[in-house]
């Protein structure tokens, strides 16, 4: 498994997520509240949406385009909607993000 | 900590409601256990009719089915009715022997027809019309049979009646009455009701009285005699006069009843232990029959149950809708009028409609409609909000569609709709569609149908056509709530005005101090409610609230525009729609240097940058050189101008200064809506001051000053507010009318939806005839302003606001 240190948790705002520019298209990383990171594949099942871009809360997102709720520990839409967005490992070490890529799941 | 024991007796929609409620709010309090006399699950009673109809399968109107019990852990005891309810020893015995202890127990018997005390009321053939059993044993007889008599007129037995004759039988409906359901209507509407039935072939015998059942040699019943003697066939009787609050369980064990189990505002007994709700209940001397009031009741009970206790039930006001396929008729409130009330009244006999409005002291109190019932739940909701109608009287009678309807082809009749007619325009979803929703998923509100279709989920304008959908599917059930009783959202049960409230008077000044304060259930709320606090945290508190960026929608948050592909477009500021040729060779320099694919003029005289990537925003903006648009925000937009008396042969009034000094004195101001401000030199209106938040119209003696317009989802006309001298009087009357929809409008609502739920005359109260108030509102807006500024000067000086822009590049990092 590879692991990239993106940025120190600092550069991510609390209830916020920061864009990574990967080989096969966005990923957004999220810190929630308690600072857990999440990363998924930055395009929401419904359309596209970058939910990088969504308000967060708890451990969900909203997808700016139109609202559909995603859960970010495991990319699956709150019912009654169904989609799945592709998830990657993310965790903190050291007060810094590392993120792994899932190349099954494209990123 | 062991759990508490709940026991509920009763199976139906009020109890396994208050269940549902109490699940949302604290779902491992409890241990539950339930004990139904029906063998089915909680099944939505109201639909018992277009079962009878044939028009649905009791599959189709089965609410929870037994997964949901088993996923809720909770103990069901179906076919199991309880006879004895032991205070002492706190527990309940079912007929079979079983019992089960409580530490709270939830009473929701719900009713029982009203057998009449005559003479063969126990023959066979001889029943009441409430369940699934009764329902069943109509559709067998209309098999067999061929004379059905239906006592009773009121909803349930025309109802009845009505099924029994779409299933073949020769249908009689007994009534001691002038009129069918004089109840529900008045007298006029009660016979054309009578004559469409009758043109359905229905029979009806009024002013009878039943006073015998005659019956054959097998027991069964045969005919019916009434008081003058008269005896007309029946294979069947229905006896739908009424239902009885089924209490006696109660009353057996001590708890005092009186037409039902007394209950109070929390829906407790008088022993504190044990909740009663729905139809067996009597709460201030009236026990309710219609489903919407025991959905109310279910709440309040599940609040107190889960121990938050701030939650009291103070009465419902009802309305009814019968669903008989074609025919449509709703009242609510006070339909009949009396002493003190005026009436307002539409009568077409021969197209079949009629209408009736009645209102006292300028407030619509009662409805009653008949043909034509596409605005019943706008009507019910002007008698649930109270508000002074005396500003619309003369389109009430209209309904809300007079005041227009864009996008729906002026399509406003639910009932009358096709399955395959689009209702909502934006996200493609037919009334079939919708329909089936509700059916299939047990929907009671526009919110859910919201979810589960997406109708009604982004611009909102058919969100009445909806209601009216979702008011013809499940009838009185439908939970028409307005805004300004309804939850802010999910994460709380207080509304808007509550939670604005609160801020204010406990000086909350963050969005964790007001969640804590007001008992969230939700850690940091969800995409709805923080927006929504993060304005009335700022508006209430400015200088001392401190924006939170991350509870704003990323285009206040972004200071620009999200488009479908995730770019953004750019909207520079023009004051009062006027440029340069420095500005104009800057923009068209942005649009090369950026690749920019679309440059756009707007509807609010100043041109869009369509497609800039996210990365480019604050290099765009500083190439620009020009002020922030705020064309993203809930906030001020524009002052559209017109040309005005320095160019123009017709203008009165210097309208491009005018414009461009309001707009600047209101830069950066947010609210709880976009606002539109346009300024005219002459009626001409060439700047369209009809439609805009504030429209300002120049004429020869001074400016004239329109409110509350919108050129947008419902094209509303602004209503005329007063007529100043000078410039500097606009702009201290339209301040002072900013700010207070600033400080008293709900989170999303445009100032014409404030308008209409306050009333123009409080506004008028408050801004016009108070000089002092209209001062001090004015002042603090401009105390408000003080504090905000240009957000894309602001994201480019400063450093920590640099990441929300920059993409990590993963191709420059080498894997640790």
């Amino acid at each position: 498994m590879k692991w990239f240190d993106i940025c120190s948790l600092d550069e991510i705002n609390p209830l916020g997520a920061r864009i990574v520019a990967g080989p096969k298209g966005d990923i957004a990383v999220f810190r929630t509240a308690d600072d857990q990171v999440f990363a998924l594949d930055d395009r929401c099942p419904h359309k596209g949406g970058p939910l990088s871009q969504g308000i967060v809360f708890g451990k969900q997102v909203a997808c700016p385009l139109h609202n559909w709720q995603i859960n970010l520990d495991s990319g699956e839409a709150v019912a009654p909607d169904v989609g799945c967005a592709h998830r990657h490992e993310a965790r903190i070490e050291n007060g810094r993000v590392l993120l792994s890529l899932n190349s099954q799941t494209g990123g | 900590m062991k759990k508490l024991k709940l026991v509920m007796i009763g199976n139906g929609m009020a109890g396994v409601r208050t269940l549902e409620e109490l699940l949302k709010l604290a779902p491992e309090l409890y241990d539950i256990t339930v004990f139904g006399a029906e063998p089915h699950p909680n099944y939505n009673r109201i639909l018992l009719s277009p079962v009878l109809a044939g028009e649905q399968t009791f599959e189709e109107i089965v609410l929870n089915d037994l997964s949901w019990y088993a996923e809720n852990n909770i103990r069901l005891m179906l076919n199991r009715k309880v006879v004895e309810i032991d205070r002492a020893k706190r527990r309940v015995i079912a007929e079979d022997g079983s019992e089960a202890e409580y530490d709270r127990l939830l009473i929701a018997t719900g009713s029982n027809p009203f057998i009449l005390p005559i003479p063969g009321n126990q023959l066979d053939g001889v029943i009441g019309y409430r369940d699934i059993a009764d329902t069943q044993k109509m559709m067998d007889t209309a098999k067999t049979h061929k004379h059905a008599v239906v006592i009773g007129g009121g909803l349930l037995g025309l109802e009845a009646a009505n099924g029994l004759k779409l299933r073949g039988m020769e249908v009689t409906v007994v009534h001691i009455g002038e009129w069918p359901m004089e109840r529900q209507l008045d007298k006029t509407a009660g016979t054309l009701l009578q004559q469409a039935l009758e043109a359905r072939g229905l029979n009806f015998k009024m002013q009878k009285q039943t006073a015998e059942l005659i019956g054959n040699d097998e027991g069964r019943v045969r005919a019916v005699r009434f008081a003058d003697d008269e005896v007309i066939d029946a294979d069947l009787v229905v006896m739908a006069a009424g239902i009885r609050p089924n209490s006696e369980l109660a009353e057996k064990s001590g708890i005092p009843c009186n037409r039902g189990i007394l209950v109070n505002d929390t829906l407790q007994t008088y022993d504190p232990r044990v909740y009663a709700v729905g139809e067996c209940a009597n709460h201030r001397g009236t026990a309710y029959g219609l489903v919407a009031p025991l959905f109310e009741q279910a709440k309040v009970c599940a609040n107190h149950l889960a121990m938050l206790g701030f939650s009291r039930y103070l009465g419902s006001v009802t309305s009814t809708k019968l669903k008989v396929t074609g025919i449509d008729l709703f009242s609510a409130g006070d339909f009949l009028g009396g002493e003190g009330t005026e009436t307002i009244t539409l009568s077409d006999p021969i197209g079949g409609v009629y209408k009736k409005l009645v209102i006292k002291d300028n407030i619509l109190v009662g409805a009653c409609l008949y043909g034509d019932t596409a605005d019943g739940g706008w009507y019910f909701r002007q008698v649930r909000e109270g508000h002074n109608v005396s500003e619309i009287r003369d389109h009430l009678m209209f309904g809300e569609g007079a005041i227009g309807d864009t996008g729906h082809q002026g399509q406003n009749k639910a009932m009358a709709m096709p399955d395959s007619m689009e209702v909502c325009g934006c996200n493609g979803v037919c009334k079939g569609t919708i329909v089936k929703a509700i059916q299939e998923h047990g929907l009671f509100s526009v919110d859910d149908v919201k979810k589960h279709t997406k109708a009604a989920s982004s611009c909102g304008s058919c969100a009445g056509l909806v209601e009216q959908i979702l008011m013809s599917t499940v009838g009185g059930a439908a939970d028409v709530k307005p805004k300004s009783e309804k939850a802010i959202c999910g994460c709380s049960d207080l509304n808007h005005g509550q939670v604005r409230k609160a801020i204010v008077d406990e000086h909350l000044i963050s969005i964790p101090a007001v969640m804590s304060y007001l008992n969230w259930r939700t850690p940091n709320g969800c995409a709805t409610c923080r927006p929504a606090l993060n304005y009335y945290l700022i508006s209430s508190w400015p200088g001392e609230a401190k924006d939170d960026p991350q509870s704003r929608f990323i285009n206040e948050r972004a200071h620009a525009n999200i488009q479908k592909d995730g770019t953004y477009s750019v909207i520079p500021r023009m004051f009062g729609g006027v440029t340069n040729a420095a500005e104009l060779r800057r923009i068209a320099d942005v649009a090369d240097k950026y690749q920019v694919p679309m440059v756009k003029v707007t509807g609010g005289q100043r041109i869009d940058l369509l497609g800039i990537k996210k990365d480019d925003l604050p290099n765009v903006w500083k190439d620009l050189d020009m002020p922030d648009g705020h064309a993203y925000g809930k906030s001020i937009r524009t002052v559209k101008t017109c040309v005005g008396k320095e160019f123009c042969r017709f203008g009165t009034q210097n309208s491009t200064g005018l414009g461009i000094d309001l707009e600047k004195a209101l830069f950066g101001m947010y609210s709880p809506h976009k606002v539109k401000l346009a300024v005219s030199a002459c009626p001409r209106n060439c700047a369209e001051s009809g439609i805009k938040d504030v429209g300002i119209i120049g004429v020869d003696s001074g400016w004239e000053l329109y409110v509350g317009g919108n050129g947008g989802i419902k094209t509303e006309a602004g209503e005329f507010f007063v007529k100043v001298k000078t410039a500097e009087e606009v702009a201290e009357y339209s301040f002072a009318f900013l700010q207070l929809y600033r400080e008293e409008g709900f989170y999303l609502e445009r100032t014409v939806h404030y308008m209409q739920r306050v009333g123009l005359e409080y506004i008028k109260k408050i801004v016009l005839e108070d000089e002092t108030r209209r001062k001090a509102l004015a002042q603090r807006l401009m105390f408000s302003l003080s504090f905000e500024g240009d957000g894309w000067k602001k994201a480019i000086a400063e450093q920590s606001l640099k990441k929300e822009y920059e993409t990590i590049q993963l191709a420059q990092i080498e894997p640790a």
